[in-house]
């Protein structure tokens, strides 16, 4: 009995140091560039990432770039970025959330089809349309706007799809029962099963959010000017090899992760039981 | 006046009927998949087959930018982008899932803190990310990793400079940021076994191996099967990580050559949309064929549906 609970203890002890390794791993990249956004960026550029550590030469003196450079470009940036993600994410979280209600709760005749579509689009890569997608939004005049942005891919087959499993668990009597009281189909949707899918759209709000935050070779193609851009068109024009604006790239790079990382802490919890409940089943 | 009446009402009730309204609610997708999907790709399959170059009005040309595409440039790109795939599969398929079962497995202390942390890289921009590996990998042999070979006793790299250590870079990269969501995949899984199956296994005298294998990896077959699905996708749509780490320039040798890349700068660079098309059906079949033999091997497409 008593070697049983000491070998479970060195597993405990095992196991947990393995584990944090990897979190660290995970974690070293952030740590290293938020080290580097202190100092001048040229050092980055001629020496690399090293293990050095100078704490009497940081300053924030990187920071203050993000505001007076270029007019406050980076801010506008930013701006671009934010709008982005708050359109694209509502229309996505709307559209994909009801079509995955219907694929999950209604049977219809061409439920099957459809739900093969949406496995079909999942599995080829977006990036072989930018051609023709490119055209079309062009024929749309919507060439360096936002809406050019948003527009392709404001429904997501992902989120369809996860949608569809998370409604599948939800209780079909509930929709039943708010027949017989006479609801409509739309007012059961709205006010009784989408407040129960509350857990999905926490976990689908920040998997979508991190997809626009950080997309980069559609809005590199429909985005032309550099006040249009978002922050990572944006911070990769700043890598030029002349070096010349590296202050800004680190210290734009560091703050252009911290909202996001903010967001994703202050929800992890919901975010992982929503993803708990949407994942695909065993 | 009755008549309009009822004529009014009539369609409402329509579209309050349960055989309309999951129409009604599909409409986004069906939308959707028939302007930025369908169409898309039609037009892709239609314009492989002009020779369309620059501002000339585009010539029908058969099959001959399929042809073109057998160039040193795009076979290398395809081999490149072939290989990152079956690495990053063979480590990010296996790996999280031991990770995964050990965080389930209650032996591991703050396990929540530790799945947040892992899952943090996929929240980070590719050109952030890019940022710390291009400098990280840098040639200097103080930096991070040339000072790791060195402590080990071996001779510094000049990483992104050759093909071998340009691909351990690219997949180091995927690993990196993808480990996490993978973990998370599974971990939603892993919860959704019952108990009993672990208790009954371990009164048949099942050890911790044997349960791994006998009833942890039967289980998540599917999450496996998604996983696998979603890593061929994006081994072979890889094309940001090259792009960032070396700044969109050609690459001496192309050792960053993908895809998607050349995709990419054929249309948009040299305005030759007929090769670039041509070579997106090219990938289009790559990935769709090797996802049809997957699922057909593991049969979960007709499960999945029915």
């Amino acid at each position: 009995m008593h070697s049983i609970s000491k070998s479970k203890r060195v597993a405990t002890i095992f196991c947990t140091a393995l584990m944090l390794c990897f979190a660290i791993l995970a974690l070293m990249p952030f740590f290293f560039l938020l080290i580097s956004s202190f100092k001048p960026g040229q050092e980055m550029v001629r020496n690399g990432l090293q293990f050095k550590f100078d704490f009497e030469n940081y300053s924030l003196v990187n920071y203050g770039l993000l505001i007076t450079e270029r007019d406050g470009m980076y801010l506008n940036w930013y701006f671009n970025s934010v709008v982005i993600l708050v359109v694209q994410v509502a229309c996505g979280l709307v559209f994909s959330s009801m079509v995955g209600y219907a694929l999950g709760k209604y049977s219809f005749r061409l439920r099957n089809t459809l739900f093969l579509l949406v496995l079909v689009t999942m599995m080829i890569p977006v990036e072989i349309l930018i051609l023709p997608l490119y055209k079309q939004i062009d024929a749309f005049g919507l060439i360096n706007t936002y809406g050019g942005v948003v527009l392709p891919f404001s429904v997501s087959a992902t989120g369809v799809f996860f949608f569809r499993q998370y409604s599948m668990g939800l209780p079909t009597e509930l929709m039943e029962a708010a027949r017989i009281d006479g609801s409509t189909e739309y007012g059961i949707y709205f006010k009784i099963m989408m407040p129960l899918m509350l857990p999905a759209f926490g976990a689908m709000t920040i998997l979508m959010a991190m997809g626009s935050w950080n997309a980069m070779v559609w809005p590199m193609i429909v985005l032309r000017t550099t006040e249009m851009q978002t922050l990572p068109l944006g911070l990769q024009s700043l890598l030029t090899p002349y070096g010349n604006n590296y202050d800004l790239l680190l210290s734009g790079a560091v703050m252009s992760v911290l909202p996001i990382m903010v967001i994703f802490l202050l929800n992890q919890k919901s975010f992982i039981a929503g993803m708990t409940a949407g994942s695909v089943k065993g | 006046m009755i008549q309009t009446s009822t004529r009014k009402r009539s369609p409402i009730h329509a579209l309050n009927s349960i055989k309309v309204v999951p129409y009604i609610f599909s409409l986004p997708f069906i939308i959707f998949f028939l302007v930025f999907f369908l169409y898309p790709i039609i037009n892709t399959v239609n314009m492989s087959l002009y020779s369309a170059k620059g501002f000339a009005p585009p010539q029908f040309s058969g099959f001959s930018n399929y042809a073109l595409l057998n160039n040193d440039y795009f076979i290398k790109a395809c081999s490149i982008s072939a290989r990152y795939t079956i690495y990053t599969c063979l480590i990010l398929i296996p790996v999280p899932l031991v990770l995964a079962a050990l965080l389930n497995s209650g032996s591991v202390k703050g396990a929540n803190a530790i799945k947040s942390s892992m899952f943090i890289p996929a929240l980070t921009s590719v050109v952030m990310a890019g940022l710390f590996f291009r400098y990280a990998f840098s040639a200097n042999e103080n930096a991070i990793f040339n000072a790791i070979l060195r402590s080990l006793g071996l001779p510094a790299q000049d990483w992104l400079a050759q093909q071998g250590t340009t691909m351990a870079v690219l997949v180091i990269f995927c690993c990196w940021k993808w480990m996490g969501v993978n973990i998370i995949y599974y971990f939603s899984a892993l919860q959704s076994i019952p108990a009993e199956l672990y208790e009954s296994s371990r009164i048949d005298g099942a050890n911790v191996v044997q349960q791994f294998f006998y009833v942890t990896i039967p289980s998540v077959r599917p999450t496996i099967i998604y996983v696998l699905t979603i890593s061929i996708y994006g081994g072979f749509s890889m094309f940001a990580e090259s792009f960032t780490l070396f700044n969109g320039a050609r690459t001496p040798g192309d050792i960053g050559a993908t895809i998607v890349g050349y995709i990419y700068s054929q249309g948009f660079n040299r305005n030759n949309f007929g090769l670039a098309s041509a070579a997106g059906i090219v990938l289009l079949g790559i990935v769709l064929i090797l996802n049809v033999i997957q699922l057909g091997l593991t049969g979960s497409f007709k499960k999945e549906v029915s």
